[in-house]
């Protein structure tokens, strides 16, 4: 009953909130839907007992994700009110195609149900969440059997981290920077001079 | 209706499926809409593998939801840096401005 309720409050928050970020005015207002939405999503995740993918949903993505973009939104001085010209042009055939894959979604659900033997084909069980924590499962599992796929899930994020900085980093001529090697390489002979000054002439 | 079972999770994954596809017709200009549109799917994807994950009680599918979190989040990263490399050479982001490589 109170899972249900729970359910519910979650799922239309969720769905609300993701209507709001493709039809938000303001970038950063859709930012903060999205957040929210991943939240809530979270929130479902937790009432299917996959409690450490919910804490990762809000670290990875509200944490690292959303904030990412609404760094990029405020940092670029983007006009968003020219970006939103044609909006209501593209309402209908948009408006169309989403309702077809709805509805192509809704008949599959509709006509669908598992497999007699999906069942016994079951790779590994959940254990009872009062005996095993489902972190400690899900590591068990990850460390073990899915131990290439998560050291290729890294070497991912590396790929990513190392394009990443390579895209956005700049060299700017004629900025004033501090070269330590430079610095350290000044000896007396190169720096210093001794002038004779003559009287009453100055230099 | 009380018993929530696996077709309330799969609802809500295809609704905000088809809201992440609506909102890259919708928003055909402005790049970072479309981004938080695929964030939007991706999430609707993740759902989908944690409903069943529950109801089959398979713990594989948590396992991949993550895998997809990962790419995911390295697919953010790397599509907000090209997008503000290309904001830095021509000063806009609108898609249709986006022909430079066309032949």
């Amino acid at each position: 009953m109170i899972q249900a309720l729970v359910f519910y409050v979650f799922a239309a928050i969720t769905v609300a909130s993701g209507v709001m970020v493709i039809s938000a005015r303001n970038p950063v207002h859709a930012v903060l839907f999205l957040i929210l939405a991943f939240f809530n999503a979270a929130g479902l995740f937790l009432l299917a007992g996959a409690e450490f993918l919910a804490m990762v949903l809000v670290v990875v993505y509200v944490g690292a994700v959303a904030v990412l973009f609404l760094f990029v939104v405020m940092m670029l001085d983007i006009n968003f009110i020219k970006l939103r010209e044609g909006f209501l042009q593209y309402l209908p055939i948009g408006g169309l195609v989403g309702l077809i894959l709805l509805a192509e979604l809704a008949l599959v659900f509709g006509s669908w149900s598992f497999a007699p033997h999906a069942a016994l084909s079951v790779a590994t069980h959940v254990p009872d969440l009062h005996v095993v924590t489902n972190t400690d499962a899900l590591g068990r599992l990850l460390f073990t059997h899915y131990f290439y796929l998560f050291q290729v899930a890294g070497l991912v994020l590396l790929v990513a981290m190392i394009g990443t900085i390579l895209l956005t980093l700049r060299s700017r001529p004629g900025v004033k920077k501090q070269n330590i090697a430079r610095q350290n390489a000044r000896t007396k002979e190169t720096s210093v001079e001794l002038r004779k000054v003559p009287t009453r002439g100055g230099i | 209706m009380l018993e929530i079972g696996l077709a309330h999770y799969l609802t809500v994954a295809a609704i905000i499926f088809t809201l992440g596809v609506f909102g890259i017709f919708l928003n055909r200009k402005n790049v970072i809409i479309i981004m938080m549109s695929i964030e939007l799917i991706l999430l609707a994807v993740n759902i989908n593998f944690v409903a069943f994950s529950h109801f089959l009680n398979d713990l594989t599918g948590q396992v991949f939801a993550m895998f997809v979190l990962t790419v995911a989040a390295a697919e953010a990263a790397i599509g907000l840096a090209i997008l503000v490399v290309f904001f830095r050479n021509r000063g806009t982001i609108e898609v249709e401005e986006i022909n430079q490589m066309k032949g």
